[in-house]
């Protein structure tokens, strides 16, 4: 069984020193390792940004893809080998801004893939500017006079659109981190985890102590349900969204049990070869 | 007796209009006529006008014809809107039922038939094409049995009963022309040769291509003229474990198709122009990434969502041009649909040799016209997947080190692994990178690197033109797509008086195969570049990658493609 080690590459991360995704990269290494992932059943499919290097920075294959599109690229990789271990991962500009159609599309379709977001409420790799969870008044390089927008909040978003798992971390915390990123791989369906991950260098409001001081870690709430939509919702509009742990889990059957026709095995082990039979019955229907 | 023909039914849409065309056609098929059907829609779905051509032929005729021998009018808008078109002397069947007035001031033969009440006679209203087909079968000398064997199997699962009503309804509009003085001696259709062949459009050729080569799985996004692709596999893919998958956009239509093709499955995607525009930045990321992945596009009227259901071939520089940055990519343009059938398992082909993004164009007129084809012959189905690492390239990789995706190798082409292979394990970016695929700024790899994808591809592909005419002929014509029907027909026509002609037909726009087009540019006095846009794009191509010599254009871009009379004449004018 591959260890945390295995999972691990020479390549030294382009991160500032003190960025939140360093953790996030060390949980994700580690929730693979814990539940008993080979470096070449995994594929971690990243967008751009910042966040975005992690796909280079973890041993198992992957594809840093293009700005937002990091889950079609991971749901056409699932549909052609279901056996994987596909994870996708970015920023919130990159799946809450550009990518959110996909995002709203994935929560709906529910293919077995876990979606990390690295949430620092800015955008990093363009040095700086406001983002789609940036907070309203947030005053920033694109908003000197103070942001006129109000702020999407991705826990909320993603119980809206009906999503069957979420849970969101924080960088600090990497064990419950870890944790939940187990979870969310053992989960049979979509998964998303959340993470707050600073960004050290371009926001200077949402820091690590602003983080410690406004989030609520529900692991330390016995009475707080996880199976229960409502009360979840509930949770996150009650925290404006600042709530770690586990928010919501049902149980619903992915897309690749659904599919008429479609095997076990996966596609890319099967023979492609169209027999003369239904190539001949195809050309009747056109006689 | 003619050797073609041309008919035309015409009314309100969800009127059955699209059938009744359906049903004429196909039976003439089976009885071993070339036929060419047309629709004409808008992009409305109920109410306003429709109609359905067929060209009927003894010989290979992709085209319409000049002018109309014969319309069904099943209201009187069809007769003013399409009464014009007819030659004089042709003839108009027209239900009684809405009281038709013929066209004022035209040489034409009116027959005003109670269609709907035969039909209605024969056990449903619904029937009245039925009657309308044996009426029309009547002025083309056909008998009823020309559509027996068509109507079982269409109506043979509803019972004997529902057959015989349909064969009562044909046989009453013989019937009634017969008495009415509808056998018309000029109107005798020469006999088809019998042989049994495909009548099929060029989307559910690509479809049937893209099975055949072995893609299972199919992201895509609706939009006319291309959703009948995806249409096509919808009902085919679950035969072979594949999957078509209705996306958000096309911009996840063309990301998923590429982490299927990463991932080790043939997948493609299809669309027209204005999602075409949305799919260009993953484009780029096939190239950069050398990702096999196939990008049909069935050109339609532009700009923007300029004309969605008419034709149009207008979409060749985006296809060309359209990513940023350099990437290399192939572009085929199959001109029939038996060609969509071969071509898009070439497509398929290359994509995975030489690992780019292939794009497949065609235009309305080729997609969605229906032809009769050759029957495509399962022997020439090949499957090539390229370079694929060996068993041994993979064992000899180190634990924990990284497969050498991208590889600098003589032919600039790096041995594939899928995900899921011991050994393999690789990166893949976006961004310049390294043979191992790490991102990295370093110049002289950057250059390396370029050079690599831009020269996989060498020299031109196989049958990028192909040639019909005299060897050194006084004009040469020059087409992409479904242009091929109309041109053969013009130069025939002026190739019978006397005249020297030539055809070259580009089927492959990159690599542009300007050496071949040079050749037979050199041979010809005179050049016309014939195509279906505002710009002369294939002109301008062929000037852009340097094939010298005076070239003319003649360009349509009304949304209707070319009839071989707007050809011949112009051509006429040249000598
Ligand atoms: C289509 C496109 N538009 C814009 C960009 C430029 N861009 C790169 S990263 C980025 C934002 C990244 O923000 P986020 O996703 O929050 O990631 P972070 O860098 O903060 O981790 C942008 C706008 C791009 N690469 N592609
Ligand atoms: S800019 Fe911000 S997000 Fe990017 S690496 Fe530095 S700290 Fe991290």
């Amino acid at each position: 069984m591959a260890t945390v080690k295995e999972f691990r590459n020479e390549v030294r991360p382009n991160w500032c020193p003190g960025c939140g995704d360093f953790s996030v990269q060390a949980a994700i290494q580690r929730a693979l390792a814990n539940t008993g992932r080979e470096p070449e059943n995994v594929a971690v499919i990243s967008g751009i940004g910042c966040s975005g290097r992690i796909s280079g920075y973890i041993h198992s294959y992957g594809v840093h893809a293009i700005h937002g599109r990091a889950l079609p690229v991971a749901q056409g990789v699932k549909l052609a080998n279901r056996n994987l271990t596909v994870i996708a991962a970015g920023g919130d500009g990159d799946g809450f801004g550009i990518g959110l159609n996909h995002f709203m599309h994935a929560v709906r379709r529910n293919m077995d893939i876990t979606y990390i977001v690295m949430d620092n409420q800015i955008y990093g790799l363009t040095k700086g500017q406001t983002s789609p969870t940036s907070a309203h008044g947030f005053k920033n390089k694109t908003t000197p006079e103070g942001n006129i927008e109000h702020a999407l909040t991705p826990a909320q978003v993603a119980l809206g659109a009906g999503i069957s798992f979420l849970a969101q971390g924080f960088s600090t915390d990497i064990n419950q981190l870890t944790r939940l990123i187990e979870e969310a791989i053992n989960y049979k369906g979509f998964s998303l985890v959340n993470v707050f991950s600073p960004c050290v260098t371009f926001n200077k409001i949402n820091t690590y102590d602003w983080y410690k001081e406004h989030i609520v870690n529900l692991d330390n709430d016995e009475s707080y349900d996880s199976g229960n939509r409502a009360a979840a919702m509930a949770k996150v509009v009650e925290t404006n969204g600042l709530c770690t742990g586990l928010i919501f889990k049902e149980d619903r059957v992915a897309y690749e049990d659904l599919i008429p026709g479609y095997k076990q095995e996966p596609i890319v082990n099967q023979d492609i070869t169209l027999s003369r039979e239904l190539f001949n019955q195809c050309l009747k229907e056109f006689a | 007796m003619l050797e073609q023909l041309s008919w035309k039914v015409g009314g309100q849409q969800g009127e059955g209009i699209d059938s009744t065309g359906e049903i004429f056609a196909t039976a003439l098929n089976r009885h071993g006529y070339f036929v060419y059907g047309y629709r004409h829609f808008s992009s409305r779905i109920k109410g306003g006008h429709t109609n359905y051509k067929i060209r009927v032929s003894t010989k290979v005729r992709p085209a319409n014809a000049d002018k109309l021998d014969i319309l069904i009018a099943f209201d009187q808008e069809t007769i003013d809107f399409n009464a014009h078109e007819l030659r004089s002397g042709g003839v108009i069947i027209a239900d009684e039922k809405f009281k038709p007035v013929a066209p004022e001031g035209m040489d034409i033969r009116f027959f005003v038939v109670p269609l709907t009440k035969f039909a209605e006679e024969a056990g449903s209203a619904i029937m009245k094409n039925m009657v309308a087909l044996g009426a029309s079968a009547c002025v083309l000398g056909l008998p009823a049995t020309t559509f027996e064997s068509l109507i079982t199997d269409m109506f043979l699962r509803k019972g004997q009963k529902v057959v015989d009503s349909n064969m009562t309804a044909i046989s009453k509009g013989i019937e009634f022309m017969k008495e009415n003085g509808g056998e018309i001696e000029e109107f005798r259709l020469q006999p088809g040769d019998g042989k049994q062949r495909l009548f099929l459009m060029g989307n559910d050729a690509i479809g049937l291509g893209a099975l055949a080569a072995g893609a299972r799985i199919m992201p895509a996004y609706p939009i006319t003229p291309a959703s009948d692709v995806m249409e096509y596999l919808i009902k085919k893919f679950p035969k072979v474990g594949g999957h078509v998958i209705q996306t958000e956009d096309e911009i996840a239509a063309i990301t998923m198709t590429i982490g299927a093709n990463y991932a080790g499955v043939r997948a493609l995607t299809a669309t027209s122009g204005p999602g075409l525009s949305l799919m260009m930045e993953a484009i780029g990321l096939a190239g950069m990434t050398e990702t096999p992945c196939v990008i049909v596009d069935t050109q339609r009227g532009g700009p923007s969502t300029g004309m969605p259901t008419k034709h149009e071939q207008s979409d060749m520089y985006a296809v060309l041009f359209g990513t940023h940055g350099e990437i290399p990519k192939i572009v085929l343009a199959p001109a029939t649909a038996e060609e969509c059938f071969y071509m898009t398992i070439d497509a398929f082909n290359y994509a995975e040799k030489y690992q780019l993004p292939v794009l497949l164009i065609t235009d309305l007129a080729l997609s969605l016209a229906k032809q009769t084809v050759e029957p495509l012959e399962y022997d020439r189905i090949v499957i090539d997947r390229g370079n694929l690492a060996t068993p041994e390239q993979l064992a000899a990789v180190e634990d924990g080190k990284l497969f050498k995706r991208y590889e600098f190798t003589k032919d600039n082409i790096s041995p594939r692994v899928f995900p899921g292979q011991k050994g393999g394990v690789h990166h893949v970016t976006g961004v310049e990178h390294t043979e191992v695929g790490r991102p990295t700024e370093d110049a002289t790899i950057r250059t390396k690197m370029m050079n690599k994808r831009l020269n996989k591809v060498q020299g031109e592909l196989p049958n990028s033109v192909s040639y019909t005419g005299d060897e050194n002929p006084d004009l040469l014509v020059i087409g992409v797509g479904s242009t091929i029907g109309v041109i053969d027909e013009a130069l025939e026509r002026l190739a019978a008086e006397g005249k020297s002609v030539g055809h070259a037909q580009v089927r492959v726009l990159s690599p542009f195969p300007t050496e071949t087009l040079q050749k037979y540019v050199d041979k010809a006095k005179k050049v016309l570049v014939v195509e279906n846009n505002a710009t002369g794009q294939l002109k301008h191509l062929m000037q852009f990658f340097g094939v010298k010599g005076e070239l003319q254009s003649q360009l349509k871009y009304d949304g209707n493609p070319y009839l071989p009379h707007e050809i011949y004449s112009h051509c006429k004018e040249l000598f």
